[in-house]
Parts: C-alpha cells; structure tokens; sequence
C-alpha cells in the first residue's frame, strides 16, 4: 500500500508559487491552467449536450420535412427572408464582436472589453428585437401562430396541416433558439459589469472564454436554423421547386 | 497489510461530517462527500415511494379481478413506479451517491471540477422530484413512464403535464453530473494515475456520463414536444393533422433505450470493485472489461428500434436494430466472463458486498441472456409487451443495478460513514433478497410466454397461480430491502467505528481515514501503480 | 395406476399451472424451436457460470486474513476466444430469427381478409361477407387469413399468443398480420399496448372453426349486408357517386379498377392505388395531386369512422379486376 501513494509535492507543472496563490484558484485545482481547461472542456461538453438537445429538434423537422415538402415550401414562402438574413448578418457581427473582447481581455484593454460586450449584447437584443417585434408579430397578425390563431388558407388545400406543421416546427425551434440568446445576453450583463470593475486580465478571463463558446454556439444554431426554416423550395428559380 | 494512518478515537479526528452543523452547513455544502448523502437521503425516500407502488400493485394483482383499486387506479401505480424509479432512483442511484462520494478519491483530487454546479445538480433533482410528486398526489398519471402518444398527448384526463415537468428538470440533474464528470476524470487525476491505471469504477462512471451527456437532452426535447402537443394540440404526433405518433417513440426510445445502460454501467463498475477486493486480485482482461464500458456506451445509442419491432416499422430497419442489439450484448458477456476469471486462484471471502456481487453476476447474466428472445425478431413478436418483458429488465435492473448499488453501499459504508454495519445482518438480508427476487420475477417469464400482456390491471383467470407466487416473492423481496435500512440508520450511531481500509482493499480512496477529511488528501498522492495491484505485475506481462 | 397417476399429475399441471401456451398456427412451432433453443442458452451459460463462480468460491476461498494470492496473467487467447464464441452464438441466432421473422410476415397469396378496428376499449371486426364482431373473431381453420387493422383513437396492439403473433395497431394507418390456424378451439386475444383504463378489458376470443362451421357461421345468423355493400350504400349517401361517374365522364376519375393500379402524380411519381392510398384519398384528398384532374375534392375526415372507410374501400375493391397480390403488405 505504501507504494500506492507516495507523498510528493502538490502537484504542478512548474507555475511559480505566485500563480498557485493565485487569488482566482479554487481550492480543488492545483493551477490556473488545470482550472482553466477544466472550464473548457466543461463547456464542451455542455455544448455537446445542446447539440443533440436541438439535434433532436432537428431530427423532427427533417422527418416531417422529407413527408411534407409542398406544405414546408408554403411555410417557408411565408416567412420574410430578409429579416432572416439581417438576423443572420446580426447574429455574425455579434460574434465577432464577442471575439474581440475576449482579445482584448487577453491584451489588458478594460476599455474595449467593456466596449465590445456591451455591443455583443446590443446585437443581440437587435436580433431579438427584429425576431420579435417584426417577424413574429407579423405572423400573429397573419393568423400564422399554431395553438394561438394559425387559420388555414383555401389556396393550401390539403397542404394546410403541413403548413402548420411547418410553423410548429418554426416556432418552437426560433423561440428556444430565442430563449438561449436571452440566456446569453443576461450572461453578458454579468460579465460586462465583470469587466467594468477590472475582473478580467491577461491571467484570468475564463468566464469570457467559456460564455464566448456559448456564444458562438447559439451563434451556430441559427445558421443552421436560418437556411432550414426560410431557403427551402426553389423560390429563387433553382431548380424549379418539386 | 497495515494501514498507514493511526487511528485516532472518532471524536478528535475532523472529518468532513463533523467540520461543520446545522442545517445551512449541508444545504449549502460543496463537498462532494455531503451531497453525495444528501442524493442517497432523496433517492432512498423515492425509492420507497416507487416501492410502496410496487407492493400495492403485486397485492392487486393476486386476484385475477384485481384484489385492491380500479383499473384506473392500478394504471396510475405502474406509472408512478416506473416513473419514479426509473429517472428518480436506478439513473442517479450509483452515480449520484458512489460516484459523486468516490469520483474524486479514487483519482487522487480534492473534489469534482465543479463543486457547486454539483451541489446545483442536487437542487435540481430534488425540484424535479417535488414536481413528480405533487403529480402523483394530486390524482397521478395514467400513461406509464414511456407516455406513448397519441395517448398521452391527446386522450389521458390525467397529470401528464406536472409529470413531464418533472421530468425535464431533473434530467438536467443527470446532465450536470454527467458534466462534472467528464471534465473531472480528464482534468484532475493524480500525477501517475494514467487512464489505465483508473479502476474500473470510474471507466464505468465516464462510460455512464458520456450516455448522460448525449441521450437526456433527448428526452429533454421529446418531453418538451409531447408538452406543446399537450397543450396546444398542434398536430405534432396527431396523425389527423399529419403528425407521426411513431416519432415519439423514436425519440423517446433514443434515450431510453441508453438511459437503461445508465442504469446498468455503474453497476457493473461496483462488481468490478467487488469483485476485485473481496478476491484480493487484479480484475482478470482489465483492458478488455475497460474499452467493454466504452463499448456498452456506444454501440446503446444504436439499439432503440427494438422497442418498436412490433409497430410496423419497415422489417429492414428489424433487421438493424437486431443485429446491432445483439452486438451489444457481447461487451456485456466479456465483463461476466472477466469476473468470473478473477476468482480463479483468488483469495475469496463472503461477506455482504461479495454476495452481492457475485449475486450480480448470476442475475445480469440470466436477464442479458432472456435479452436475446428479445433481440430475436421472430420471438420478439411473441414476448412483446408481456410480461417476459417486464420480468427480463427486472433481472437487470433490480437483479442487477439494485444488488450492485447494495454491495457498493455495503463496500464503501465504512468510508462514507465511519462505521461498520453487522455483516451477518447484511449477508442474511443478501440471501432474502435473492430469494425475493428470483420468486418476484422468474414466474412473470411464464405469464409473458403464455400471452399475459404487461399493464394489466386485471386478467384472465389461468393466470392466477404465477401472480400470486409472484407476488408471494415480492413480499420476501420487500422484507429484505427493510433490513438494510434498519441497520445501516442503527449502525451510524450503534457500529464499531471502522478503520481506514477494512476490507484491506487497493485503491486511492482507501488510504484516506474512514470518513475522509473534507479536502481528502492532505498531499496529493503520485500513482506509481496499477489499479488493483495486490501482486505486483512481472516484467514483460499485462494484467 | 401409473397411467392413472400421471395424468392427474397432467390435469392438475394443466389446470393450475400452465407452462406452455396452446400452439394453433403454422408458424407457432417453429417460433417455440427458436424459443426453447434460447431457453436452453440461457439456461447453459446460467448455469455455466454459476458453478464456476460456485466452484471458484469454495476451492479459492480466503485461509487466512493476510491471505494475498499471486499474479495471473490475462491471456489474450482466452479473452478472443470467449468473444468469439458468443459473437458465432449470436450470429447463427439472429440469423434464425430473421428468416423466421421474414417468412412470418409476408402472407401467402389468397389470403382470406378480415377487418379489425381497434378503440378504446373494444375490438370490432368486420368480414367482407358482412358478419360483424364484437371482441370475437371467427376464423376458419387451415386457411391463411390475413388482417388489416387501424385504430380509431390511440395505439393498441391486437395479439394471438395461441398463433404466436402480434403488431401494433395505429391510428391513421393501416397494418396488418397474418395467420393460418392449424387446431380448432378457442383462443385467447389481447390488446398488448397500453391504451389508457380499460385496456385490461380489452381482449376476447378467437373461434377456430372447420371449414363447414365457419361457412355455416357466416351465412347464419342476422343476414347482414357484405362490407362491399355497405360501401356501396355510403358511397352514394355521402355523394361520392356524383363525381367518380363509373364511365369516366364526371368530375373526378373513375373508380373502376383503380385498387391496385398504378396511379401517376401530378409530380410525376407512380404510386399503387392501396388500401393506404385510397384511405389517404378519403380523409386527405389532394395531397397527391393527379394530372388533369383539379383538386376539389372535399375531406370526409371526422365524417365516417375506420370502419366506414374500410366498408369504402371494400366496395372499390370489388369494382376492379381480382385483387392481385399486393406488394409485400
């Protein structure tokens, strides 16, 4: 048994005692790296979780996709593809952003960290502003919103529960999609009120790193999401549809 | 062999259940250590919950026309038990109890990675469990713990929105466990501790938290979409409005069918344990009962249109999920055979947690096998939806999981708790136990063959003779769970106070005092050993 | 005395402790062979495997509390071999199952049809003659009979534990089992999933009859009108008969010898005019749109009930030419 455990010294890779006194140190790490990645890699493997979360999601609309196509096609027809793209473009710049006050926490800049969250946030609020106040309420006025008011039109004859099928699946899929970019934003707030008080530095900014892989993950559902729901069925002429 | 700490009389030494009192101090704790017993004081109180449905149920069903309730009422018991055993007791039992107490021992660290994102999964579990039970006392729900649409979403008058509920919060509970972990095992094992010097309990623990991690969020969505169908009534599984019932069950059945290896993958990282200490050797084929958890994991995912042979789905799809559904068995016989081979010239002796395990072994063994009628399409037809089916995952589940979490908690009391609870008690209530259960559930593989459909409240009168002995073993079986309870709760206060290593077993969490002190180790131990290693390995071989 | 002895002890068995259920169909036996070679499996390798542990345990067992055995090597020979074993175990299984399975599920040619709807928490069955059943099930024995099913509200799942078989039973769709009985006599059936309080109360009988008595059963009894005629009957009260003229000169296309045709799509797909498709026609007409025919037909979804569409089809049935076997249903 004595062999088993042979008492050595605490563990590390060489980090001076400085960093082993870190203030950021949890108890139960040995360093800020090994906290560091452990960070990480739990984010990954919450994002793996939110991937076969949606990819279940995913999985539903393809089935009733592949039966219903005509009935999808009019769905997609009826959703208005330039919100969609601008809230693509949104989401991209909001990445980027993102990004960037990760680099600037990197490079020791509160300024700009505190900058660029907030404009991380104000892109998001932006896609929801445009999610909300202009695609969907244009869809409740429109008699589009399934379990509210969807009404069926006589021009989608016997596609019209597919129509609604398909605006199931739209806004179960944009609202969750929606829910995770409110998640994100209050994440945001957090850190940005983190930032402003001087939190983050070169040696710690993990809380940045680890909401930025939320970020662009949420990021990454929507540019899944914005070709799924709104470029089906040949409407520019490709193809020619059926 | 000698241990290496002196004992010091129980009350000078701080452990980490006496560092602290009062209530706020376990409530708020983030030792791993206390919220590993405060998951055994929630899960053991479901259990009883979901057993008393079972007693009720075997009393029902001892007369052809039903002894006890009305049909609607025995409708609603099945539910609850398969509810609240299945997502509220055997998917967090070994993992939220042993694995969240022993995870970070055995790998040499001073706690999971995310302490409170542990103590937060706690929380969750207990919020999902007030739901469920709300639901249950609030009139219950009648759909049985698969809720097959279109019943559930449009025909039940019954709480099938509070349940679900429930559900969908406490699976985040496993998620965050499963999440912890991965992250834990990766990043924090002790220097020396190699991925193949791990012990087999935590190959099992990362096997089991990779299904967490991919299959609940599954369920998750499928509980939300059956949600929305109950609610709204949009058409999501309502063939009148196009939507497909049979996709619930895909989706359903995607986790649920890796839930039940869940179920089964901690366990037999206990028996591997047991199997170990209580010969004083090396598992026999390490490395192959180590990728065979890995493989269990895996190949699960692929296997769930065996629920479904009978419903119409395409015969080639059968063939698919058979072949694969027989394949998965085949890592599962690797382990018994493995076991089995590290008795030979072991130095074996009984005390409870062996019986356990070896009771384990008989057990999973007999019901994996009866999972071949099951994977076998043209039997399949006969024995779907009776009884042989109900009897096959009771062998595992409680022949299997429950004897293996049992021996664990026998194995690993004196650790957690400091003391030892009387082993003649213990081995007796093995021996009842396994009585129990052999008379519970062997006679349900004789209705199944003879046609008795599951789920039925009452039945036809030929029947009779294999119910009630049925529900003659229950009563031995439910006799011999309360033993356990009475000493364990005595042996906390009356037992002998246990050394650090009592069984003299190899591994990390053995070299730290019985309890442990709340941080573990006071240094951090270097691994310069293989696991098990009560004969040193010679030159040139593999263990 | 003997003899005397035994076949109490048969009675007795028999009468309190079945083990085996009746096996009444062509294809029971050879399910029961697959059965008992399982049994046999699991019974070896369980037994196997306890008395090596068994045998283990009192040979190895511990002598004294310092006891520490030696080492033992694991032999990748022997873990290959008990791998492989099982693997070939499993293999010739699954192999024997899924020929079994494949030739259980295709019906012979000439099939006598009958119709059951399941719902909550009874089973109608209907004969193309006409009889109509509550919970029973007449069938003559020796002929292969072939059921096609729908259900009404949830899913049920109509099983014959005599005939050794079984298949879920769907709303919105059509499925269908096949069986031949070989033994006259009574036979249990079930509902096998669960479908909500009385599922329990779900079940009835399957009469087995000579050949003799089961057409003497048919044309006794209340002298009914043949489902084909009860089709006839709703297919003019519900109007149909005003658009599908049978000389092809009305609104909509002829039905005449359309069941099992071909039938080109307005997307230029050709699908055969099944039960499924004609069903699908009734309660979801113009979703497979035709060529030069306009979509105007009206949906009589929630106007007549499984049976009534099952009546429908075998009225259109019997305007075509004899029905060919259709394609693996």
């Amino acid at each position: 048994m004595a062999d088993l455990v042979a008492h050595g010294a605490a563990r590390g890779d060489g980090h001076g005692s400085a960093e082993a006194h870190s203030p950021d140190l949890k108890h139960h790490f040995d360093n800020m790296t090994q906290q560091f990645d452990a960070a990480n890699l739990g984010m990954w493997v919450f994002l793996a979780t939110e991937v076969l979360f949606f990819g279940g999601l995913f999985a539903s609309y393809t089935v009733y996709r592949s039966l219903y196509l005509p009935g999808f096609e009019i769905g997609s027809h009826l959703l208005d593809v330039r919100f969609g793209a601008a809230n693509t473009a949104v989401l991209i710049c909001s990445s980027l952003t993102m990004a960037l006050a990760i680099r600037a926490a990197q490079t020791g800049q509160r300024n700009a960290q505190v900058v660029l969250l907030v404009l991380t946030m104000i892109l998001g609020a932006a896609f929801l502003g445009i999610k909300f106040t202009f695609e969907w309420r244009n869809d409740y006025l429109e008699h589009l919103v399934p379990g509210v008011n969807f009404t069926y039109r006589p021009e989608w004859g016997a596609n019209a529960p597919h129509v609604q099928m398909f605006f199931v699946f739209y806004f179960i899929m944009t609202s969750i999609h929606a829910l995770h970019m409110i998640i994100g934003i209050g994440l945001l707030s957090v850190l940005a009120w983190m930032a402003a008080r001087g939190r983050f530095s070169p040696e710690y900014y993990t809380p940045l790193e680890v909401s930025g892989l939320y970020w662009h993950f949420v990021d990454i559902v929507w540019i899944f999401l914005f070709p799924l729901l709104y470029l089906i069925g040949g409407r520019y002429g490709m193809g020619g549809g059926h | 062999m000698s241990t290496a700490v002196t004992e010091i009389p129980q009350d000078s030494r701080v452990h980490y259940l006496n560092v602290s009192y009062g209530v706020k101090s376990w409530l708020l704790t983030v030792d791993h250590k206390r919220i590993a017993l405060l998951y055994l004081g929630s899960i053991t109180f479901m259990f009883l919950v979901g057993g008393v449905a079972a007693v009720l149920m075997r009393i029902h069903l001892i007369e052809p026309a039903g002894a006890l309730v009305q049909p609607e009422t025995y409708n609603k018991l099945f539910s609850a038990h398969g509810i609240i055993m299945v997502f509220f007791f055997l998917v967090p039992s070994i993992p939220a109890t042993l694995g969240n107490f022993l995870v970070p021992l055995m790998i040499g660290a001073k706690d999971l990675a995310f302490p409170k994102l542990n103590l937060l999964s706690w929380y969750i579990y207990v919020v999902g469990a007030l739901f469920t039970l709300y639901a249950v006392i609030s009139g219950g729900v009648d759909t049985g713990w698969t809720f097959y649409t279109p019943y559930s979403s449009t025909y039940s008058h019954s709480a099938v929105i509070p349940v679900a509920i429930g559900v969908f919060i406490t699976g985040f509970s496993s998620i965050l466990t499963g999440l912890n972990f991965i992250v834990t095992i990766h990043k924090m094992r002790a220097p020396g501790l190699t991925w193949f010097r791990l012990p087999l309990f935590i190959w099992t623990m990362y096997a089991t938290s990779v299904i967490f991690i991919l299959g609940t969020p599954v369920l998750a969505i499928t509980i939300f979409l059956l949600g929305v169908e109950r609610l709204f009534h949009v058409g999501i599984f309502d063939p009148a409005l196009g939507g497909d019932p049979l996709l619930f069950q895909h989706l359903f059945w995607f986790y649920s069918h890796p839930a039940v290896y869940i179920m089964i993958l901690p366990g037999m990282g206990v028996v591997s344990e047991l199997i170990a200490a209580f010969s004083r050797k090396r598992i026999y084929g390490y490395t192959f009962v180590a990728y065979s958890s890995f493989a269990i994991a895996i190949i699960s995912f692929l296997v769930w249109g065996h629920h479904m042979f009978v419903t119409g789905q395409s015969i080639y799809a059968g063939l698919i999920f058979s072949v694969l559904s027989f394949l998965v068995a085949i890592p599962s016989a690797i382990k018994v055979f493995n076991w089995t081979a590290t008795l030979y010239k072991g130095s074996i002796s009984y005390e409870a947690p062996m019986l356990y395990a070896l009771g384990f072994i008989g057990l999973f063994t007999m019901g994996g096998l009866t999972g071949l009628f099951l994977a076998s399409l043209a039997t399949d037809v006969h024995l779907s939806g009776t009884y042989f089916i109900v009897a096959h995952f009771h062998y595992i589940m409680v022949g299997g999981a429950v004897m293996a979490y049992m021996g664990g908690l026998h194995y690993w009391w004196p650790k957690i708790t400091g003391r030892m609870y009387p082993d003649m008690w213990a081995r007796v209530a093995a021996v009842i136990i396994f009585v129990g259960f052999n008379l519970t559930f062997f006679p349900q593989f004789m209705l199944g063959y003879l046609g008795m459909p599951r789920r039925y409240a009452v039945y036809p009168p030929e029947f009779q003779v294999f119910n009630v002995m049925s529900s003659a073993g229950a009563s031995i079986l439910g006799i011999g769970y309360l033993i356990p309870l009475v000493y364990f709760i005595w042996s906390m206060r009356y037992g002998p106070i246990a050394p650090a290593n009592p069984w003299k077993a190899k591994g990390l969490e053995w070299t730290v005092p019985s309890p442990p002190p709340t941080e573990n180790f006071e240094e951090t131990p270097i691994v310069t050993e293989e696991a098990y290693n009560y004969a040193p390995i010679p030159e040139g071989q593999h263990g | 005395m003997n003899a005397a002895i035994h076949q109490f002890t048969a009675n007795l068995l028999a009468a309190s402790l079945p083990i085996h259920p009746p096996t009444a169909s062509t294809i029971g036996q050879g399910v029961d062979y697959l059965y008992f070679f399982l049994t046999g499996i699991t019974l070896f390798f369980t037994i196997l495997i306890f008395s090596i542990i068994f045998y283990f345990m009192v040979k190895y067992h511990r002598r004294s509390d310092d006891e520490l055995p030696g080492f033992v090597g694991t032999s990748a020979m022997l873990e290959i071999t008990w791998t492989l074993i099982p693997v070939l175990i499993c293999a010739g299984i699954f192999v024997w199952a899924s020929y079994l399975y494949f030739e259980n599920s295709r019906p012979p040619n000439a099939s006598m049809e009958m119709f059951v709807v399941g719902k909550q928490w009874m089973w109608h069955i209907q004969h193309p003659e006409g009889p109509r059943e509550i919970n029973e099930l007449h069938v003559p024995v020796g002929v292969p009979v072939k059921l096609t099913m729908t259900s009404e509200d949830v899913i049920h799942d109509f099983s014959i534990p005599a005939f050794r078989i079984k298949k879920d039973v769907l709303p919105g769709r059509y499925s269908s089992i096949w069986f031949q009985a070989t033994k006259t006599g009574i036979y249990h059936f079930y509902c096998a999933q669960y479908c909500g309080t009385d599922h329990a109360r779900m079940i009835g009988w399957v009469y087995v009859m000579t050949a003799d008595d089961y057409a003497g059963w048919l044309s006794g009894g209340v002298r009914g009108e043949s489902m084909a005629q009860n089709g006839e009957r709703l297919f003019t009260q519900l109007g149909c008969i005003t658009c599908h003229v049978a000389d092809n000169t009305g609104l909509c296309p002829t039905l005449v010898g359309v069941f099992n045709h071909p039938v080109k799509l307005k997307d230029g797909r050709t699908v055969v005019a099944d039960d499924a498709y004609l069903r699908n026609a009734i309660v979801n007409p113009n979703s497979n749109p035709l060529p030069n025919y306009a979509p105007v037909m009206p949906s009589f979804q929630g106007q007549i009930n499984e049976e009534q569409l099952l009546q429908l089809i075998a009225y259109i049935k019997s305007l075509g030419p004899e029905e060919r076997k259709s394609a693996g249903k």
